[in-house]
C-alpha cells in the first residue's frame, strides 16, 4: 500500500467512513462522524499506521484531511 | 423562590464570557434574560434546544426567573427522538438555533409563531395550546436516557436546584472570582450543576462549545483563564492522550470528575499530575435523579482514598441496604447505595400528564449502584444493580437498547462495560452485524467502535425464559 492509501484507510477506520468520503476538504465537525470520540480513534489509527507519536499540538491541529498531510510531513511521512 | 431571581445583587461581576471573548456583567446578562422571555406566559413548558452558548444560557436563566419550565434538549439530538419528545410533552414554547432542522416542518407549515430572537436563536410559540397543569414545585426537566428514545424526564424542583447548587458551592469553596469553562453539553446535569453553582456565587462562566481536542478550545482557555472545569472519564482519557501533565495552565485551581467511575489507575495518575501542578482533583458522584451531585472526595484524601467516590455532600447522607432492605452497619460489606437529601428530585415524567405530579420520592433515592463503605466512612462503587452502562458519561439503559433493536427486527441481548456495549446475537450473517452497528451508532449517537456484535449459539435463559446475563461473559 502507498502512504496515500494507508492515510485514507486510517480515516476509514478511525472515522468509520466510506472510502469515497475520504478526500481533500474533509474536516472536523463538518460531518457527523468526525466528533471528539472519533477524533481520538483517528489519531490512534494514524499513530499505529505510521508508527509515530503525535505531539499534543499536532493532535489538536489535526482538524482536516489536508491539515493532516501537512502535519505528517513534519514526521518525515510524505503522503502522495 | 429560587436563587435565580436574586442574582441582580451581583450587578457588576462578570457573569458570562463567550467563545468570541465578549464579557457580560450580571446586569447586562440578566437584562437579556428577562427581555428574551418578556412576552412568554409563566408556568408553561419551554423546549430549550441548547448548545453551550450565551444564547442558550440566557433562555435557561430567563425561564427560571419567570417560572417557565424548561426541558433541556441537546441540539445534536436525533430528529426522530426530538419529535417523539415533542408529541409527548406538547410544549407551549420552543427555543432553538436558527435553521435547526427538526423544527423545519413546523416552520414550513406556519404552525409556529416567532416571538423573539436572541443572537443565533429564535423563540417560538407552538400551536400545541394544550392547557395542562404544571405542579407548583416543578422548576426544570432533564433527560436521563434520551439517547435511547425514551421520553422519560427527571422532574427537578426549585428547592432541589437551590439545595444542590449551594451544597456544591460550599464543598468546592466557589468564590466570585472563580471562572468555570464548560466542557460538556449544558443539557447534561453535571454541566448544569457547574453553571448553577457558579451563578449562585456570582462567579463567571466561559460558555464553550468546542471539544477539548480542538485547537479553538485551548485558545479560548488561554484567553479566558478559567479556574476550573469538569470531565467525565472519557474526557480524562483525552486529557491523558493530550499529555495534560505537560501543559502549562496556571489559572486552574481545581478540576472535577464525575459521570462514571474513573479507574483507580487513572485516578492515581491524575492525582500525581495535579499534585505536581498545584491543582486539586476532586472526584464526585451523582445522578440526574439527585439533581446532580451526591458525593465528593475531599482533595486532601485524593491519594489516600484513590478509587473512592468519597462522602456525602453537605446536607446529604448515605446508607447501604442488603437484599432484604436492612441497613448494613459493618464496614466493607457491599450493599445497594441509598441517598437522602434535599436534592433528591420529585420523580419522573413520561408525558405532559405527569407534570402535575408532586414529590414522589420524599427525599430518598435508591441509586441502583452497589457500593461498600470503609471503616473511615468513605464509599466505593463496586457495580450496578440496574442494567445500564455509562457511554461517554451518558446513561444508556440496556433493556431499552434491546427494545430498539427488536423494533428494527433484530433479536439480540445487550451487555458490556462502560463505553463498550456488546450485542449478542445468534445470527451469523455479517451484513446484519454491520446493519446493527450502523443503526445503533446513528440512533444512539456513539461511534461504531463503541459497539461490538458477538455471535453466540443460543441466548442463555433460565427455566422461566429470563435472559441470564451473567452467563454471557
Amino acid at each position: 500500500m502507498t502512504n496515500l492509501e494507508k492515510y485514507k484507510m486510517a480515516f476509514v477506520k478511525g472515522l468509520e467512513l466510506e472510502i469515497d468520503f475520504v478526500k481533500s476538504g474533509l474536516a472536523y465537525s463538518e460531518i457527523e462522524n468526525w466528533d471528539s470520540v472519533a477524533h481520538m480513534n483517528l489519531v490512534a489509527e494514524i499513530e499505529e499506521t505510521f508508527d509515530i507519536m503525535l505531539d499534543t499540538e499536532d493532535i489538536i491541529d489535526f482538524s482536516s484531511y489536508d491539515k493532516g498531510i501537512e502535519i505528517l510531513s513534519k514526521y518525515d511521512i510524505v503522503i502522495e | 423562590m429560587n436563587f435565580y431571581t436574586d442574582l441582580d445583587k451581583y450587578g457588576k461581576n462578570v457573569a458570562v464570557i463567550t467563545d468570541k471573548g465578549e464579557q457580560l456583567t450580571y446586569d447586562a446578562f440578566l437584562f437579556d434574560c428577562d427581555n428574551l422571555v418578556s412576552s412568554l406566559t409563566s408556568r408553561r413548558l419551554l423546549f430549550l434546544v441548547c448548545n453551550n452558548s450565551l444564547d442558550s444560557l440566557v433562555a435557561y436563566v430567563g425561564a427560571l426567573r419567570k417560572s417557565i419550565v424548561p426541558v433541556m434538549i441537546n441540539s445534536s439530538i436525533d430528529g426522530d427522538l426530538y419529535r417523539h419528545l415533542y408529541e409527548q410533552y406538547k410544549p407551549a414554547y420552543v427555543y432553538a438555533p436558527k435553521g435547526w432542522s427538526p423544527i423545519a416542518t413546523d416552520l414550513a407549515s406556519n404552525s409556529f409563531n416567532k416571538l423573539n430572537s436572541y443572537r443565533d436563536f429564535d423563540m417560538y410559540e407552538t400551536c400545541c395550546d394544550a392547557e395542562y397543569e404544571l405542579h407548583s414545585d416543578l422548576a426544570l426537566l432533564l433527560t436521563t436516557s434520551g439517547s435511547t428514545g425514551s421520553p422519560k424526564l427527571v422532574r427537578q424542583s426549585y428547592d432541589n436546584i437551590n439545595a444542590n447548587a449551594s451544597s456544591i458551592a460550599n464543598y468546592l469553596g466557589i468564590v466570585p472570582g472563580d471562572r468555570a469553562i464548560t466542557t460538556m453539553p449544558m443539557s447534561y446535569t453535571y454541566c448544569l450543576s457547574i453553571i448553577n453553582s457558579h451563578l449562585l456565587m456570582g462567579a463567571s462562566l466561559v460558555m464553550n462549545d468546542y471539544s477539548i481536542i480542538q485547537r479553538e478550545f485551548w485558545t479560548l482557555f488561554k484567553e479566558s483563564k478559567p479556574t476550573t472545569f469538569g470531565g467525565v472519564p472519557y474526557i480524562y482519557d483525552q486529557l491523558k492522550k493530550l499529555r495534560f501533565g505537560r501543559m502549562n495552565l496556571p489559572s486552574l485551581r481545581y478540576i472535577t470528575q464525575a459521570g462514571g467511575k474513573l479507574s483507580k489507575e487513572m485516578a492515581e495518575e491524575f492525582n500525581e499530575i495535579c499534585e505536581s501542578k498545584g491543582i486539586q482533583l476532586i472526584i464526585m458522584y451523582g445522578q440526574t435523579e439527585a439533581t446532580a451531585r451526591m458525593a465528593y472526595l475531599p482533595w486532601e484524601y485524593a491519594k489516600e482514598k484513590a478509587g473512592s467516590m468519597g462522602i456525602a455532600i453537605p446536607g446529604g447522607e448515605f446508607s447501604l441496604i442488603d437484599v432484604d432492605e436492612n441497613v448494613i452497619h459493618e464496614p466493607d460489606v457491599v450493599g445497594e447505595l441509598v441517598y437522602r437529601g434535599p436534592n433528591v428530585t420529585l420523580g419522573y415524567a413520561e408525558s405532559y400528564k405527569d407534570l402535575a405530579l408532586g414529590d414522589e420520592r420524599h427525599g430518598v433515592l435508591v441509586t441502583g449502584d452497589m457500593a461498600k463503605r470503609d471503616k473511615d466512612g468513605f464509599y466505593y462503587i463496586v457495580g450496578r444493580k440496574k442494567r445500564f452502562l455509562k457511554m461517554y458519561g451518558n446513561r444508556v439503559n440496556l433493556d431499552e437498547v434491546e427494545g430498539l433493536l427488536k423494533k428494527e427486527g433484530y433479536e439480540c441481548v445487550c451487555a458490556g462495560v462502560d463505553d463498550h456495549l456488546k450485542i449478542y446475537t445468534t445470527v451469523v450473517d455479517e451484513d446484519i452485524h454491520k446493519n446493527i452497528l450502523g443503526f445503533l451508532s446513528k440512533t444512539l449517537g456513539f461511534v461504531q467502535k463503541s459497539f461490538q456484535v458477538i455471535v453466540i449459539d443460543e441466548i442463555p435463559r433460565n427455566e422461566s425464559g429470563k435472559v441470564l446475563y451473567s452467563a454471557l461473559n
